[in-house]
């Protein structure tokens, strides 16, 4: 059942990309080919393959139950959190909540995950920022 | 004669101490990346890129480290077969048949040693075809014009799943995703943005270092958090090595094993849609067939581990071949190392060699040191490599998602990337689920581009002729071969998988 439900929106992704295709404006300064017709074949590919998904699906895939499912958007949503914070606090402080945060879900305790997540984050500066002088996002502090 | 002097020439760019220790820690963190389960060869390389890149090495620099990463990680995924039973990765599948019993009697010692030297004989011929071979392929690729090259991509999507691949559609599947997202941004030859809803951000196209880094890297972070209740860590099991040297008859049993399985593994990483697995699989079969007279595969046979180790070191050579005489990766990995040589404006391919002989010959070069120097690591060294197999996933996987944050964010400084990245982190997740290939996503979002270009140059040449992509007879010749690689899964693709996976039973019965 999950590869027709992947299938039909394999299909409905091809629509949609053929019609996002057909939507570019063509300039007065064009090829023989232009800019369409190689969207076009990739969009009959992505359809047919899916049709032949939804048609003939494989056996289905083990799906984790609904907390496994929460734990992974969970981990998502502290993920895109760090990405939005990390020039706003600066990378160590992000860094080490980001790394403890994912340690604790990955089964360490309390103190081994704020272990873990500060030795990552520390550890990541040193060798990158003060060994190596990639340039990091600097906080408010100065790190 | 010229190959040598070429040769030579390569060793006096990679013989400076940056080159040289860049190179150890490469074989270093590769062996580590291949002996972790979990991480192998393309997601170590992927992780690494953008630090490479970053770091702003220049370009023979780089690619000598990255790929002193993957002869290093082939050679490190027969650590933890071995001594847990768990390939830490793909490739090291066979490895686990005879290995993990040989440990089980008490040689782990010798089985680590013995296939330490039988990667080094697979990966030292498998250069040296490399060194012959691609010159030779370079000289057909000179042959080819826009038309030929537009087939040659099309041949490489349609044979990338792999003779054992079982869901042909899922692959098609596959590669018209990874070529869809390369189309997004402005159009080359136009100037018109496509697919890009307006957002600024997208004209520049997709990183495919994003897309690499977060389908490998952080999707395998996604799978660890999914599965960790059910995966128990490596922990409790004693480790045993004993001793270090492999004795002098076991290695001279195991020779013409060695030499006949370099072979095999070298053709079958030459060979589109094969690659390493399938190189270590059939040596392994091939030798189990012509030696195995006494039933003694599976149980602990030296030659069952020193097989499919110089098969798939072999294998990881020959698919150098290809990636850099044609342009077009045969595997994951070299997928990964294609990427490596785009970011840093090299485009591989017979021009590569015209062009750019000292990074040709001073990454070959390279190979051969690292070699050696994988050799000198692996043998004295196998303890220090098994100790940190003890690291629980649980705090080597925030270092991965953490490092892999850092490598893309300190290309661009931009958090558009990091989202873009988690965005491809989750879909790598879904597909795994689902069983669709990542390589040809990659392979897609690489080639993307140059396929487009390709195929519209032949065309305008012909003004407007579509003909002219099956005109000429190397193109045809190409067309019969995708369309060969494309259907024979179809046919075979379950014997091959269900054969591989019944000797992986087989393995486990004999425990």
């Amino acid at each position: 059942m999950s590869d027709r439900i992947f299938g039909v929106f394999g299909v409905l992704l091809a629509i949609g990309f053929a019609i996002a295709a057909s939507q570019i404006k063509e300039s007065f300064l064009s090829d023989a080919v232009g800019p369409k017709a190689f969207p076009y074949i990739i969009a009959t590919v992505l359809g047919l393959s899916s049709a032949v998904m939804a048609l003939r699906p494989d056996p289905e895939p083990i799906w984790p139950p609904f907390a496994q499912f929460a734990e992974i958007m969970a981990a998502a949503v502290v993920m895109i959190l760090y990405a939005q914070l990390l020039p706003e606090i600066g990378f160590v402080i992000a860094t080490a909540f980001a790394a403890a945060y994912l340690s604790w879900r990955l089964g360490s305790g309390i103190i081994g995950a704020c272990l873990t997540g500060v030795g990552t984050s520390v550890g990541i500066y040193v060798v990158f920022h003060l060994v190596l002088g990639l340039s990091l996002a600097r906080g408010p502090l100065g790190f | 004669m010229d190959t040598f002097s070429n040769l030579a020439d390569g060793f006096a760019i990679a013989l400076t101490w940056q080159n040289i220790g860049l190179a150890l820690l490469g074989c270093f963190l590769g062996t580590i990346m291949g002996a972790l389960p979990g991480l192998g060869p393309s997601n170590g390389v992927a992780i690494l890129i953008p630090l490479a890149f970053t770091l702003g090495l220049a370009a023979t620099p780089s690619l000598i480290l990255l790929t002193s990463v993957y002869y290093g990680a082939m050679y490190g995924g027969r650590i933890s077969s071995i001594l847990l039973n768990i390939p830490g990765d793909e490739p090291a599948m066979m490895t686990c048949l005879d290995g993990y019993p040989m440990a089980q009697k008490g040689y782990a010692g010798e089985a680590l040693s013995l296939s330490g030297i039988a990667s080094f004989v697979g990966a030292f011929f498998a250069t040296w075809g490399l060194i012959f071979l691609a010159p030779q392929l370079v000289k057909i690729a000179l042959l080819f014009g826009p038309a030929e090259y537009f087939a040659l991509f099309a041949l490489a999507f349609m044979t990338l799943g792999g003779v054992s691949s079982t869901n042909q559609a899922k692959s098609a599947f596959a590669a018209a995703l990874g070529l869809g997202l390369a189309m997004i941004g402005v159009d080359s030859q136009t100037g018109v943005p496509r697919f890009t809803f307006g957002e600024v951000h997208l004209y520049d196209g997709l990183d495919f270092l994003v897309a690499i880094v977060g389908l490998f890297a952080l999707s395998e972070v996604f799978i660890f958090l999914e599965n960790r209740h059910g995966k128990s860590d490596a922990k409790g099991k004693k480790l045993v090595i004993g001793r270090l040297t492999p004795p002098l008859s076991m290695l001279k049993a195991c020779t013409p094993t060695m030499l006949r399985s370099s072979f095999v593994g070298f053709i079958a990483g030459v060979l589109p849609g094969a690659g390493a697995s399938l190189g270590s699989f059939l040596s392994y079969s091939l030798e189990k067939r012509m030696v195995d007279k006494d039933k003694s595969f599976g149980t602990g046979d030296p030659r069952g581990v020193a097989a499919p180790e110089a098969g798939n070191n072999a294998a990881a050579g020959g698919a150098l071949v290809p990636m850099l005489a044609l342009g077009v990766p045969g595997s994951g990995t070299t997928a990964v190392l294609l990427a490596v040589l785009l970011s840093l404006n090299i485009t591989p391919g017979p021009l590569l060699f015209a062009n750019n002989p000292d990074v040709v010959w001073g990454l070959i070069a390279a190979l051969f040191i690292a070699n050696f120097m994988l050799l000198a690591l692996n043998i004295p060294m196998v303890g220090l490599f098994t100790r940190l197999l003890l690291v629980p996933p649980r705090v080597l996987m925030p270092v991965v998602a953490m490092v892999s944050f850092v490598g893309i964010y300190g290309i661009s400084g931009s958090s558009f990337d990091l989202l873009v990245m988690i965005g491809f982190g989750l879909m790598g997740w879904i597909l795994r689920k689902f069983d669709v290939p990542l390589v040809p996503i990659i392979l897609g979002t690489l080639l993307g581009n140059t396929m487009e270009n390709n195929l519209r140059r032949a065309i305008t040449i012909e003004n407007g002729d579509w003909w002219t992509l099956i005109d000429s007879p190397l193109a045809i010749g190409l067309w019969i071969v995708a369309i060969i690689g494309f259907i024979l899964p179809l046919i075979f693709g379950r014997k091959v998988k269900s054969g591989m996976q019944r000797r992986d039973e087989e393995g486990a019965l004999t425990d």
